[in-house]
Formats: C-alpha cells, sequence, structure tokens
C-alpha cells in the first residue's frame, strides 16, 4: 500500500509537469499558429487578399517544421532553448522546441478549420462593405469556431505525445517516468500505472472538447 | 441611376475567357430590372462587376453619375455599402442569430447598439420575422432564411438591391412569396432592384424592364411586355418557348 501512494504521487508530480508543458506549449502555439493559419487562408488566390508568393512561401514553412521528427527538432534547438530560457533541460525548456513543432501543426489546422467557411458568406460579407480584418475576426474565426476547438483538441492530445517524448531526453513529466522506471529498470507495474493515466488524460480532454463544440455549434440545433 | 457603358470583362488565364462583351445597360431609378440568361452567359458575371466585387476590364458603371469602376480602399468599401447584394445560396453567418446576422452590416459600420436594435426589429417586421429573431439560420426554412437575407442587405438602407438568382432554390409557393417581398419593398422603400434569374416567370410576374444576356453580350433589352410579346433575339424566343412547354403546373 505504501509504495502505490509513493508511485502516485510519483506519477502525479509528472502528471502535473506533462500538463504544464503541454498548457503552455499548446497556448504559444496558439499565438504563433493562429495568425499563420490565418494569414496563408487569406493570401490564397480566391481569398480576400490574394498573394500568391507569400502564401507559397507561407505553405513551405509550414511543411518544413512539420516534416522534422520531434526528437530530432528537440535536439537541434538545444542552442536556442538555452538562448532562450537560459537552459536547455527541464520541463520549462522543453516548452520552446514543443512551441517551435506545434505551431506549424496549429497554422494547419486552423488553415483546415476556416477553409470549412462557406465562400459565399466571405463574399456577402464583402458587399456589406467588411474590411480584410472585419472578416478576419467577424466572419471567418467566429464561423469556424467549433471546427477550431475540434482541432484544439488534436493540438493538444498531440503536445501530449511530443511532452512524453521530450521527457526521455530531461524535461521530466510522464514520458520521463515511463522511461526511468518501465525501460531502465523494468518496472512493469509504474509502466502500466503511466499508460493508464495517459489513455484516461487523452480520453477527458477528447471528451469535453467534442462536448464543447457540439455544444456551441450552431449548425445543427 | 445606374448606367453600365461598354462594360467588358476577361478573366485572365490561358486562354483567357471573355465573360463580358461591351454591356449597355441603363436602369432607372425606382425600376425591378431583369437579367435573364442561360447558364455560363455572364449574368453572374455582370452582378459582381455591379456589386463592386469583380474589376471590370474596360468600360464603366455609373450610379447617380459616381463612377464605380475604378474606385479602392476605403471608398470602395464605402460605395458597397451603398448596394445591397442576395444570393441563391443566402450566404447567412450560420453561427449568429437571425438578429445577429441582421445587426452585422451595422456592426461593420460601428452603428450604436440602441439604433442598431430600432433598425433591425423594423427590418424584422418588414420581411415579416419578428417571431425569429433569436433563431439560428439552421432552424429556418429556405424562404425564411432569404428574408433574413433580404432584411440584412437593406440594414445600411442602399438604393440598390442586387438579386442573384434569389429564388432558384426554392419552391412555387415561397418564390411567389419572396418576389412579393421584393416588389413590397421596391415600392414602399423606393429600392432600385436587379434581379439575376435564369427563371423567365421572374422576370414575368415582378420585372418592368428587361434585358437578355446570351454568350457574354445582350441580345435584346426593353420593357417586360415588350420583348416578351415581340421577341427579336433567337435566345429570347428559345427562353420563352421553354417555359411554355413547362407552365403546365
Amino acid at each position: 500500500m505504501d509504495i502505490f501512494w509513493e508511485n502516485t504521487l510519483m506519477i502525479l508530480e509528472g502528471l502535473g509537469a506533462s500538463l504544464y508543458m503541454t498548457l503552455f506549449a499548446t497556448l504559444f502555439a496558439y499565438v504563433l499558429g493562429l495568425p499563420l493559419g490565418v494569414l496563408t487562408i487569406i493570401t490564397g488566390r480566391d481569398s480576400i487578399l490574394p498573394a500568391p508568393r507569400l502564401h507559397s512561401v507561407l505553405g513551405w514553412v509550414i511543411n518544413i517544421g512539420r516534416s522534422i521528427p520531434f526528437i530530432i527538432l528537440m535536439v537541434a534547438l538545444i542552442p536556442f532553448t538555452r538562448f532562450v530560457v537560459g537552459r536547455a533541460t527541464g520541463s520549462t525548456a522543453a516548452i520552446v522546441p514543443l512551441v517551435v513543432a506545434a505551431a506549424p501543426f496549429v497554422a494547419r489546422m486552423v488553415e483546415t478549420s476556416l477553409e470549412e467557411v462557406d465562400p459565399g458568406v466571405v463574399e456577402a460579407a464583402r458587399t456589406m462593405g467588411a474590411t480584410t480584418w472585419q472578416i478576419i475576426y467577424k466572419v471567418f474565426l467566429p464561423e469556424s469556431v467549433p471546427s477550431l476547438i475540434r482541432g484544439a483538441s488534436i493540438t493538444t492530445i498531440t503536445l501530449i505525445g511530443y511532452s512524453a517524448i521530450a521527457g526521455a531526453i530531461g524535461a521530466g513529466g510522464l514520458g520521463d517516468i515511463a522511461i526511468r522506471f518501465g525501460y531502465y529498470r523494468y518496472q512493469d507495474d509504474i509502466m502500466i500505472y503511466t499508460i493508464v493515466v495517459l489513455v484516461v488524460l487523452v480520453q477527458i480532454i477528447q471528451s469535453v472538447f467534442n462536448f464543447t463544440a457540439k455544444k456551441i455549434d450552431k449548425r445543427s440545433v | 441611376m445606374i448606367r453600365i457603358r461598354s462594360l467588358s470583362k476577361v478573366f485572365e488565364g490561358s486562354p483567357p475567357v471573355t465573360a463580358l462583351e461591351n454591356i449597355d445597360l441603363h436602369v432607372e431609378k425606382g425600376d425591378i430590372f431583369g437579367v435573364i440568361g442561360m447558364s455560363g452567359a455572364g449574368k453572374s458575371t455582370l452582378l459582381r462587376c455591379i456589386a463592386l466585387l469583380e474589376r471590370p476590364t474596360s468600360g464603366s458603371i455609373e450610379v447617380d453619375g459616381t463612377e464605380l469602376s475604378a474606385r479602392k480602399g476605403k471608398e470602395l468599401i464605402d460605395l458597397r455599402r451603398q448596394i445591397g447584394v442576395i444570393f441563391q445560396g443566402y450566404h447567412l453567418l450560420m453561427q449568429r442569430t437571425v438578429f445577429k446576422n441582421i445587426a452585422f452590416p451595422l456592426e461593420l459600420t460601428g452603428l450604436s447598439k440602441s439604433e442598431t436594435e430600432s433598425r433591425v426589429r423594423r427590418l424584422l417586421d418588414l420581411v415579416g420575422l419578428s417571431d425569429k429573431a433569436d433563431a439560428y439560420p439552421a432552424q429556418l426554412s429556405g424562404g425564411q432564411k432569404q428574408r433574413v437575407a433580404i432584411a440584412r442587405a437593406l440594414a445600411n438602407d442602399p438604393k440598390i438591391l442586387l438579386c442573384d438568382e434569389p429564388t432558384s432554390a426554392l419552391d412555387p409557393l415561397t418564390t411567389r412569396s419572396i418576389l412579393n417581398l421584393l416588389q413590397d419593398i421596391n415600392q414602399k422603400l423606393g429600392v432600385t432592384i436587379i434581379i439575376i434569374t435564369h427563371e423567365i416567370g421572374v422576370v414575368r410576374s415582378i420585372c418592368s424592364k428587361v434585358a437578355v444576356i446570351d454568350s457574354s453580350t445582350i441580345a435584346e433589352q426593353g420593357p417586360v411586355k415588350q420583348v416578351f410579346s415581340a421577341p427579336q433575339s433567337s435566345i429570347t424566343k428559345m427562353l420563352l418557348s421553354q417555359t411554355e412547354g413547362g407552365s403546365s403546373h
């Protein structure tokens, strides 16, 4: 019994670190990725601010960001991470590569969500004299909120996975626990415990986001 | 009111596509003006040019003596506000209530809350949807959605209402009621209306004048009675003969 509580305490601590990394990484990834995704959409050929060259440059940047496996990106970014937070290990330091990896991912998600907005609605807004900025924050974003929320759940869950990878190389959190005890010490019970916690966590996140998205979507009332 | 002179629109590409060629139109204040033609004839491009969504390749569009086609930036946005547009697909904001949809163009201009409230209530009353203010578009029928779209298009007190196939997605009965509403608006508010359609019945029932458009050019135009009783062009004859065959319902 004592050992169980000891393990639970450790796992809760790990969970805390994982959530801390995921939460802040998601937040900052949206700060960067949302404008990037919006910019990609509006610079499209038939959209409201056509700029073909910028549009393809953005596409490239997003693709490059998305094509580097996270573990490689994390190692490659060590000097940059050290420059930003002063050190390369620990949960806070891990947020830097997590954001860099997730921002292009978020940009793609946002792009896909905004693509679902009926171009006719955008055109109607233009006939009413909406400025580019008004179309973004009064048409594109509010009309795609349910889809953006669903996208955010995918981003968050992906980042939980990434943060576990980060844990393997010094970021702490659940990934670190699973590697240390499950892999190096053959403590299967802790490994399984970690997995169960992760599965439950992902289920909760998915359900909460889905429920919210459904609740606020006025297309199906 | 609206004078269009030698308007042409060519879409670049290989090969370039000529959508409109040498269009001359004169719409007088208070007219309900029909533009009829088959799909692909260029009527939608014409509407998009008048709605200032598309810049003509050459020619001019004047509204009340003001040349529209060369405008840019803020001026363009102000001019757009003076022309209301409704579409076949309604194009309502799905995440906003009926009230908020009609308030949308007023929100864009930064009108005060109380002024918006009273104007939207008046418009809801005009289109007969006062009881649907808090409904969402997904809860409405096609005819009701088009009524919301009409109210929204009228929110900024436009002088002109452009209608792009406004009844093409509606059943005959609903079509009738929407056309009656448009006629009502024309008479009560003195709004000049241009209706783009492929349905001859629409033109016959409410338009005073008509232009028949065929392969990017105007085949003929004039008062509806005159054009339909003594059609000059083959396309008008064809459009007329089609409805005779299909008017047995």
